[in-house]
């Protein structure tokens, strides 16, 4: 029982007619982590989670690899989503930047609705729970501190508790392993914060791996040991987050990395963005080091602070 | 700063070159554009020429030069008949009846084929047959199936219920896939995300979000199979069409104005009523 709980191997992903969107990537994520997956937008983050969640297929690959397993059993193989997906998305709790309740089912509901892969089909066709099951979805709901609104649509929740609801539908899914996509992207910084807040919780007190993608640097160095980043669908840094300084940032990601704080974010020093030594970048080598973006990217993110 | 320049004022200057007769070019459109429209309309009115004698519409004179036949038969309108109105009310009320069960019938048939027609919800080697089927179901209209079932399962109100369900089915499944069509995905995908199977990701992903449309359209095709319903009668399907025949092949306008207008009224006010419901309701 020692497989990672995510392992992403050399996975690469092309859309009709496009620019590949992730390429080569290689990720292993262990029990119990607490990784951010961090990016400029299209960078490929999205499409990644939305792979190891099984919910878009990644390209059939030549030769080596382009595999995704979760707990060692593969959620996808071969170009395509494996037959025991439907098992395994019951074990792996999704969250989405747009939350994605039925805006017309209550709160209680579309957390219950977390228990359709793991119960008789007929039961969860009819939508019959049974009292013990609402019991639990109260807990979670009450982990999750909106109970009171139990009854209400999700639509007239606000966002903050919309994504919250949302979580208390992974963990009545019972899943070992949360992969939340932006979840904070559309919240405001308070409502991010108890997300975020609810997220490292649930990793610190019940072992749930999370991998969480996140627009703003800040909070993946706030809450997560560990920072994948992508640029342009390659993993161009895997490690320490507190490695992860703003000047090593805007070399990572040139002009992109303006986008990555948010305003008052440290102090962007342009010298030090083109001084700063190759030791600190261990998975450089998909980076072009030279880009003249680096700099402007440095200049633009003391013009914010 | 420079996306701030000012828009030049060149206007006056332009209007003062027009003042001194400076001939401008006027742009026109090439001939084949231009004659478009004539074009457009010549071809209307040859279809109208075209249609003409096949319909008799030389006819059109008779209206005049019979003016008594008309006379005889608006006199006759405007002093209704109602003493048979026990009989026209229960004939109406089984007409509204054959259109509730027609109805019913085409919503509970209509839903499967709906989602199997749903290009977001089947691959197109399902969606393509299914939706001819229900092309097929449309097109033939509601008296043609109720003369085949007036054969098939004898004179009455259940020919009718039977010729209603099965071309009311083609434009329910059609009307409800596009608003199946038309949801946002998103919720489905969460749903998807919990472990779900297609059948779970349609009935609580989808079906919540087309509910209030789903319902709208349900009592429009009510209203219309309302009115649909009262000419079924005239081949023999049941209902107040029957009465209508009778009364007008026996040349008895009063009473044939009584049921019309009873018609007329019941109509009125189930429109009026499923338009307060659907307003509710959307």
């Amino acid at each position: 029982m020692s497989a990672p709980a995510v392992e992403v191997a050399n996975v690469c992903k092309c859309f009709l007619r496009g620019s590949p969107v992730l390429r080569n990537v290689d990720l292993k994520i262990e029990r119990g982590e607490m990784v951010a997956l961090i990016g400029a937008s299209g960078s490929g983050k999205s499409t990644l989670i939305r792979a190891i969640a099984g919910l878009t297929s990644i390209d059939r690959n030549e030769g080596e690899g382009g595999e995704i397993r979760i707990f060692g059993r593969p959620m996808q193989a071969k170009g395509r989503v494996t037959g025991e997906a439907g098992s395994l998305r019951a074990r792996v709790g999704v969250v989405f930047q747009q939350f994605n309740l039925v805006s017309r089912l209550t709160v209680l509901t579309n957390v219950l609705l977390g228990l359709l892969g793991q119960m008789p089909r007929w039961r969860g066709c009819l939508g019959w729970f049974s009292g013990e099951e609402k019991q639990r979805a109260m807990r979670a709901l009450a982990r999750v501190g909106i109970e009171r609104h139990a009854l209400k649509r999700g639509s007239e929740l606000s966002g903050g508790q919309q994504q919250r609801a949302a979580i208390a539908r992974t963990l009545m899914q019972g899943a070992d392993v949360l992969i939340a996509d932006e979840p904070i992207a559309s919240l405001d910084p308070s409502s991010a914060r108890r997300v975020m807040d609810i997220l490292a919780d649930l990793n610190r007190s019940e072992g749930i791996t999370v991998l969480v993608s996140l627009h703003q640097v800040e909070y993946a160095l706030r809450y997560c040991p560990r920072v994948v980043a992508l640029r342009d669908g390659a993993v161009v840094y895997d490690g320490a987050s507190s490695l992860l300084t703003p000047a090593f940032l805007s070399e990572l990601y040139g002009a992109e990395s303006e986008e990555l704080f948010l305003p008052g974010f440290g102090k962007t020093d342009e010298a030090a963005a083109e001084s700063a030594p190759d030791s600190f970048m261990p998975r450089k080598a998909g980076v072009n080091g030279s880009r003249p973006e680096a700099a402007l990217g440095g200049m633009a993110a003391l013009g914010n602070a | 700063m420079n996306s701030n320049r000012p828009i030049a004022v060149t206007a006056p200057a332009a209007l003062r070159d027009a003042g001194t007769e400076t001939p401008v070019d006027i742009p026109q459109h090439p001939l084949s554009r231009r004659l478009r429209v004539p074009f457009i309309w010549l071809v209307v009115g040859a279809i109208l020429v075209w249609s003409w004698s096949p319909t008799e519409m030389w006819k059109v004179a008779n209206l005049f030069t019979d003016w008594r036949n008309m006379a005889e038969f608006g006199s006759a309108f405007l002093r209704p008949n109602f003493r048979g109105w026990e009989l026209y009310l229960t004939e109406m009320i089984v007409t509204i009846q054959i259109a509730v069960w027609g109805t019913a019938l085409a919503v509970v048939f209509g839903i499967p084929f709906a989602i199997l027609s749903s290009s977001n919800i089947c691959p197109q080697w399902i969606v393509q047959p299914v939706r001819r089927l229900m092309d097929a179901c449309r097109a033939i209209n509601e008296i043609v199936f109720a003369l085949l079932f007036v054969v098939a399962v004898g004179l009455g109100p259940f020919a009718g219920v039977m010729a209603l369900f099965i071309h009311n089915v083609g434009i329910i499944s059609k009307l409800f896939s596009e608003a199946v069509e038309a949801i946002d995905p998103r919720p489905v995908e969460g749903i998807r995300a919990t472990g779900s199977n297609k059948l779970q990701d349609v009935i609580f992903g989808v079906v919540p979000q087309v509910i209030p449309l789903w319902s709208s359209y349900t009592l429009y095709r009510f209203e219309t199979n309302v009115r649909s319903a009262t000419v079924l009668g005239i081949i023999g399907a049941g209902g107040i069409g029957q009465t209508l025949y009778e009364s007008i092949r026996s040349f008895q306008y009063s009473e044939t104005a009584a049921v019309v207008i009873i018609i007329v009224l019941s109509v009125m006010i189930i429109d009026i009523v499923s338009a307060r419901l659907r307003h509710m309701l959307v």
